[in-house]
């Protein structure tokens, strides 16, 4: 059940989505987000619609992985539009009771943001699908570099990040082997009651967390056996470069986005 | 009496994915009761795999494992009590440590069969003192003992549990060698004591050698053999072929009869090489 887990997942590929600068596609995917919430009638959603559909066509990745990655907020996804549903009292009324309303203005807000959420989690999902976790901390950490002037940690914050990036399928393995160790000695994980398996939590909750600790104290020797002393004066293997074509796609979304602005202003 | 068995055991992993890999291949074994059995295999060779079905933490893809005599899946709301009749203690047992106290960290297991407090309180005790561990060591965090100690407080958790068979995945690893003399010395005493099945897992074949009664060998997913010590160490060749070691003493004694002094006898441990040798030299001197 752990390996079901896509957080930060990365497919590797060749399509044109995978080889933009990431920095650019931070900034389309920033761009993007904006644009969702950009205007309030179903036109500039379709607008964002079918830039979504278009990337994801181009990226090549299988639709159903983007399918995954909307699942686990379904229960989230449900009870906004259930709110939304219930409460917001505007046009006609269709039923009520007590302060339940359902109205139209009910339903059109609440299909309206169950799909203004499913396409930002598409459209996000899709930067960390097509872009490895390590180039895309290196993006962030060359995109923030203007705050370092006011003394903000930026190259710290990038490599805190690899880290955690890194070590999260090395805690799931881990999770996995104390989970068997403990049902080896009958611990109730995945089955028995509710009370049962909080309890038995503990017994995972622990070792792991004393795992970490180990693999960070070990991790930080070896990093200074290596000389690592923050980011002064380090030099990269990967040089980021921009080409014609991260521009074309900076052009592409701000396109979308006017599109949205005048639609808007239309509607 | 057989008391765990495979047919046909199978196990592959993400089947229906281009991961898709073939770890146990077709597996049968008879282990009886009451024997010490070392397991030999290369990293991959899929016998962690293997020990992993035995107390149903695995379920196989095709094939059955028996348990006395009765399909472990064949219930599957039983396969706790299963768990319980088959211990299994991981590689780096020590990581698996999470109780305040030695005492209440061994008697997690028993207290999950559900057994009443003397009876936990007796196989603590009782398992404490096949590991040499001492009253003083129950009351202490297990966190603040020497590896060596960590690591029997790990096995006799699970050993507490009473479990007619006892597998232990390379229960060795990583001890210095006074250490690992410790341990094997005491499971060898809790073998005899209680005279349960035990299966360990060891790339020591100088260890496996000098306890077990049967080696199993796995090679490629596949059992490349299951037989006595004397008679898997006689495909000594074979075994190097392989990748895998024989014991230094095993391959001394294969260069001597090649080079034609031949004992007829199958040599794997240190002392009996040395009987064998003065035996020979006092015909000599008798001559």
């Amino acid at each position: 059940m752990l390996k079901d887990i896509t957080i930060g997942q990365y497919f590797p590929g060749n399509s044109i989505i995978h080889r933009l600068d990431p920095r650019f596609k931070i900034v389309i995917t920033l761009v993007f987000i904006a644009m969702l919430f950009t205007g309030d009638s179903m036109w500039c959603l379709a607008i964002g619609a079918i830039f979504t559909v278009i990337s994801i066509l181009l990226s090549k990745i299988p639709f159903k992985m983007f399918v995954k990655s909307v699942k686990p907020l379904l229960p989230f996804l449900l009870i906004t539009a259930l709110l939304n549903l219930f409460f917001v009292s505007s046009g006609t009324v269709y039923w009520h009771w007590k302060f339940f309303k359902v109205t139209s203005g009910g339903i059109n807000i609440s299909v309206f943001m169950i799909i203004r959420i499913v396409l930002l989690i598409a459209g996000s999902s899709l930067l960390t699908y097509t872009t490895s976790p390590i180039t895309l901390t290196d993006a962030i950490e060359r995109l923030l570099a203007p705050l370092k002037k006011l003394k903000f940690p930026v190259h710290e914050l990038s490599m805190m990040m690899s880290i955690a990036l890194r070590f999260i399928p090395t805690l799931i393995e881990e999770t996995d082997k104390i989970m068997s160790a403990q049902k080896a000695r009958g611990a109730e994980i995945d089955s028995g009651s509710f009370k049962a398996r909080v309890k038995n939590l503990v017994s995972i909750m622990i070792p792991l967390f004393i795992s970490a600790f180990r693999r960070a104290d070990e991790l930080a020797t070896a990093m200074e056996c290596r000389c690592y002393n923050g980011g002064n004066g380090r030099t990269r293997l990967r040089q980021l470069k921009s080409a014609a074509r991260d521009y074309a796609a900076l052009g592409v979304i701000a396109l979308f986005y006017a599109a949205v602005i005048i639609t808007d202003k239309l509607i | 009496m057989t008391i765990l068995k495979t047919e046909e055991l199978t196990y592959t992993y993400s089947e229906g994915t281009p991961f898709e890999k073939t770890a146990v291949d077709h597996v049968n074994l008879e282990i009886e009761k009451g024997e010490m059995v070392g397991v030999m295999g290369h990293t991959g060779s899929g016998k962690s795999t293997l020990i992993q079905h035995f107390n149903g933490l695995l379920k196989p893809t095709s094939g059955r494992i028996l348990l006395d005599g009765k399909d472990i899946w064949e219930d599957k709301s039983n396969i706790r009590n299963i768990r319980f009749q088959v211990g299994l203690v991981f590689q780096y047992p020590e990581y698996q440590i999470f109780e305040e106290t030695v005492y209440k960290d061994i008697s997690f297991g028993p207290k999950n069969m559900g057994l009443d407090e003397s009876e936990i309180k007796r196989r603590v005790l009782s398992t404490a003192n096949d590991l040499g561990i001492t009253d003083e060591m129950l009351e202490r965090s297990p966190f603040e003992l020497s590896g060596g100690q960590k690591r029997r407080v790990a096995i006799a958790g699970v050993m507490a549990m009473e479990p007619k068979v006892l597998i232990l995945d390379e229960p060795t690893a990583g001890l210095d060698p006074s250490g690992r003399d410790k341990i094997l010395g005491l499971i060898k005493k809790y073998h005899e004591r209680t005279g349960n099945t035990i299966l360990i897992v060891s790339h020591s074949m100088e260890d496996i050698a000098s306890f077990a009664d049967k080696i199993l060998v796995m090679n490629k997913s596949k059992l490349f053999c299951y037989d006595t010590t004397v008679n898997v160490f006689r495909r000594a060749e074979e075994i190097e072929k392989i990748g895998l070691d024989v014991p230094q003493i095993t391959r001394v004694f294969g260069s001597l009869k090649r080079s034609g002094l031949d004992f007829g006898k199958e040599v794997y441990t240190v002392g009996y090489a040395k009987d064998l040798l003065l035996k020979k030299l006092k015909e000599r001197e008798d001559l």
